[in-house]
């Protein structure tokens, strides 16, 4: 039995026996309303750490089971709900304790604010009567959460639990997705629930209406200004994924003929293999596409929102440029740059409503010809090392070997862009990265998650020695649930992007970023019962890699790489996308 | 640029936090904020008063506002005819000697008196802010002991002109 068939079954054997005459009319207390509700939402799977303020809640899930994950620390568990809802679409569902177990969430809650992941979040508190009272493991979360939240709630009174559960799922998993936090004082949890009427109280939401259909007119100006457009260029966002409008993206691509670039996040939008893809755009982006920002006439922005790290500085940001901005969070569009068509729409049907105007395509040829020239003289490129092990080569390696079909997830720092701009991912929703809010440690339990989304596929975590370190306490995980990821560390005994920084702007002085001691990572492996694999010489690279990436096990790869290496090309703090350093010369 | 916001927000907790939180994190300089119910049951309504730098910041804001789920309704109204009242509790050092003098000076601001004492004289004053302040320079020379002002509330006129100016009490 392959380990891909065996994950599964192992989800699915926690699955509970049909529970069916659920005593539609005995009394449920709020733990069960709420274990109910999530099972009416079409939870398949928790992400949860249990504690003091949650035993009602763990004891109705152990009366009336949903697949729980186990985490070995709250960040864990909230980063693999993270990867679970990127790969599947769905929202990710978290259960932590009051207190510690609530503000041990808070840095994935603000990744997934950060990069539009729909999670909701529920957390223990105190019982009612001793709120304000700093008991026990109390923690005022609804203040703490309420900047990094789409919505939150605390549940004052366990008759409004029904309604608070379908709304934090529908605010969650609609318009621009996000994480929804709901706080459940435990006595809430205890009491008696009463009334039929209660429970099926429907969302009530008269403040949250958004809009997903396009303004026709809108559309025809956007339809008007590709028509007439000599060097359109569409920049694909992670909004194209959340709405799912990849095929509308590749048909508007293809049939006008528009080359297209991506976000760091948008990856995957379009295949990395399409001939109309100029890679990635941004700080360490593509020279063509970020010369082709500059140049551009039109700039299509879908679904991406214009964040620092891909603009540069803004002064010279896509200055001959007229911009379509589709986005559907309104406040996105002219936050950073002056949009002359703004849509505010969900991604597919701005689209499909863009197609639907069959207008003329534009005549591109030139500018194709033009862009195609630029992409043969400066390609990403790096100077093989004699006997070095680069960490591009490594990552060029785990493409080949899994032929750019496997689920990438990553940390944050130089291992991800190279990962970014070396893993040609074939597949949407196949990347999973921390983007907006940068968290090292996200990579590992993000990859568990996107495992269990998506059982058979082959998932693996690239990251750095530092981030790894983070989270490493996930690696019980794997054994005990059968999860087959494969985990990659790209070792270069140093925190790389700080390191990269050090070098180039403060005279190489290596501030606490180079990292004396480490711990020997196959043993730490073979600690919690996994096979652990060390490359050391690049000769092995290639064996080791395809014996470890092909298995049905889960593996560690201690990957042993050169330490001086930067990530090129860049364009430095301040500079505009024109500026760009480390270009292959012509 | 000063810009007077009113918003219309379902009357739950937190949801005070909420406006002023998303305020504080977008950077924006709040000079007074009152709140209270509304005609409609379960819904109150604010008014802000806020310093911007440009038209883009306003847009942010306003578009920051209209996306919390609890908020039903945003609007700028600083470029409409409104109605704006604010109210004052000023306590002045009055002696007997000097007190009439104190009292035809503020006559035109129709104060009224709703406290005295030996010395000292608790004045109620309502009006635009800038009526306040005025009083507030008025009597400041007779030594204010106590001051206590509510924050400005606004909403919008019946009869609005037809593309009417800013008002320039507000630029």
């Amino acid at each position: 039995m392959s380990a891909e068939v065996q994950t599964k079954q192992a989800v699915m054997e926690m699955t509970p026996k049909s529970q069916d005459e659920k005593q539609n009319n005995q009394p449920m207390d709020g733990s069960a309303v709420l274990i109910q509700g999530l099972k009416d939402q079409g939870v398949e799977v928790i992400f949860g750490y249990p504690g003091g303020a949650v035993l009602p809640i763990y004891d109705a899930l152990y009366k009336d089971p949903i697949p729980h994950v186990l985490a070995r620390h709250e960040q864990g568990a909230i980063h693999a709900a993270e990867g679970y809802a990127r790969v599947s679409g769905k929202p990710g569902v978290v259960i932590a304790t009051s207190g510690p177990g609530a503000t041990n969430l808070v840095t994935g809650i603000t990744d997934a604010m950060m990069d539009s992941l729909p999670l909701v979040v529920f957390t223990g508190q105190v019982a009612s009567t001793v709120i304000g009272t700093d008991a026990f493991q109390e923690a005022d979360i609804i203040g703490i959460t309420q900047p990094i939240t789409k919505h939150n709630y605390q549940v004052r009174d366990v008759a409004d639990l029904p309604r608070i559960i379908k709304e934090a799922f529908h605010i969650a998993s609609t318009g621009r997705r996000g994480p929804v936090v709901v706080d459940i004082p435990k006595n809430v949890a205890t009491e008696i629930f009463v009334t039929e009427e209660e429970r099926d109280a429907e969302v009530n939401l008269p403040g949250y209406q958004p809009t997903t259909t396009p303004n026709y007119l809108q559309i025809q100006k956007a339809a008007e200004a590709i028509r007439f457009a000599r060097k359109p260029l569409i920049l694909a966002g992670a909004g194209v994924l959340h709405g799912q409008a990849m095929e509308e993206l590749k048909t508007l691509v293809e049939t006008k003929r528009i080359p297209v670039t991506n976000t760091l996040l948008g990856l995957g939008s379009i295949a990395g293999h399409h001939e109309l893809f100029l890679g990635m755009a941004g700080m360490h982006g593509t020279y063509t596409a970020n010369m082709a920002i500059s140049e551009c006439d039109l700039l299509i922005n879908v679904g991406a929102r214009f964040d620092d790290r891909l603009t540069g500085n803004l002064q010279t940001f896509a200055p001959h440029a007229k911009i379509i901005h589709i986005d559907i969070d309104p406040a996105e569009i002219g936050k950073n740059v002056p949009t002359e068509i703004p849509i505010v729409a969900d991604s597919k049907e701005a689209l499909q409503a863009l197609l639907n105007q069959e207008f003329h395509a534009p005549d591109t040829e030139e500018w194709l010809a033009y862009l195609r020239g630029m992409q043969e003289e400066a390609p990403l490129w790096y100077n093989v090392d004699e006997h070095e092990f680069l960490p591009q080569e490594a990552i060029q390696m785990i493409h080949r070997i899994t032929e750019g079909d496997a689920i990438v997830t990553t940390d944050v720092g130089q291992h991800q862009m190279w990962a970014a701009q070396y893993y040609s991912l074939n597949n949407p929703d196949f990347w999973v990265t921390s983007g907006g809010l940068g968290t090292m440690g996200f990579g590992f339990p993000a990859a568990i998650g996107a495992q269990i989304a998506k059982p058979d596929e082959r998932v693996v975590a690239i990251v750095g020695d530092g981030g790894f370190q983070m989270t490493a306490q996930e690696l019980s995980l794997l054994q005990e649930m059968r999860i087959p990821v494969k985990v990659v560390i790209l070792n270069n005994g140093a925190l790389g992007m700080v390191r990269q920084w050090q070098e180039t702007f403060y005279d190489e002085r290596y501030s606490q970023s180079l990292i004396p001691v480490q711990p020997d990572f196959v043993k730490l492996a073979e600690a919690y019962d996994l096979k652990g694999y060390r490359i050391t010489k690049k000769e092995d690279a290639e064996q080791i890699f395809r014996e470890a990436l092909l298995s049905d096990e889960p593996v560690l790869i201690d990957c042993r790489v050169k330490m001086l290496e930067n990530v090129y090309p860049m364009v430095a703090p301040g500079k505009g996308l024109q500026e760009m350093i480390g270009v292959k010369s012509k | 640029m000063r810009r007077v916001i009113t918003v219309t927000v379902i009357n739950q907790s937190g949801v005070l936090n909420r406006v002023t939180g998303l305020l504080m994190k977008r950077q924006f300089n709040i000079e007074s904020i009152t709140v209270g119910h509304s005609e409609q049951p379960g819904m109150s309504k604010m008014t802000f008063i806020v310093h911007v730098e440009d038209e883009r910041k306003i847009e942010q804001l306003l578009k920051q506002l209209q996306k919390q789920i609890d908020v039903i309704k945003v609007n700028d109204i600083t470029d409409k005819a409104i109605v704006m009242r604010e109210l004052a509790l000023v306590k002045v050092v009055s002696p007997p000697h000097a007190r009439s003098e104190i009292n035809s000076i503020i006559e035109p601001f129709r104060a009224t008196v709703i406290d005295s004492g030996k010395n000292v004289v608790t004045y109620q004053v309502t009006g635009a802010p800038e009526k306040i302040e005025a009083f507030i320079d008025l009597v400041k020379p007779y030594g204010i002991k106590e001051l206590s002002r509510t924050g400005a509330t606004a909403f919008t006129r019946e009869i609005q002109k037809v593309n009417s100016p800013q008002l320039s009490i507000l630029k």
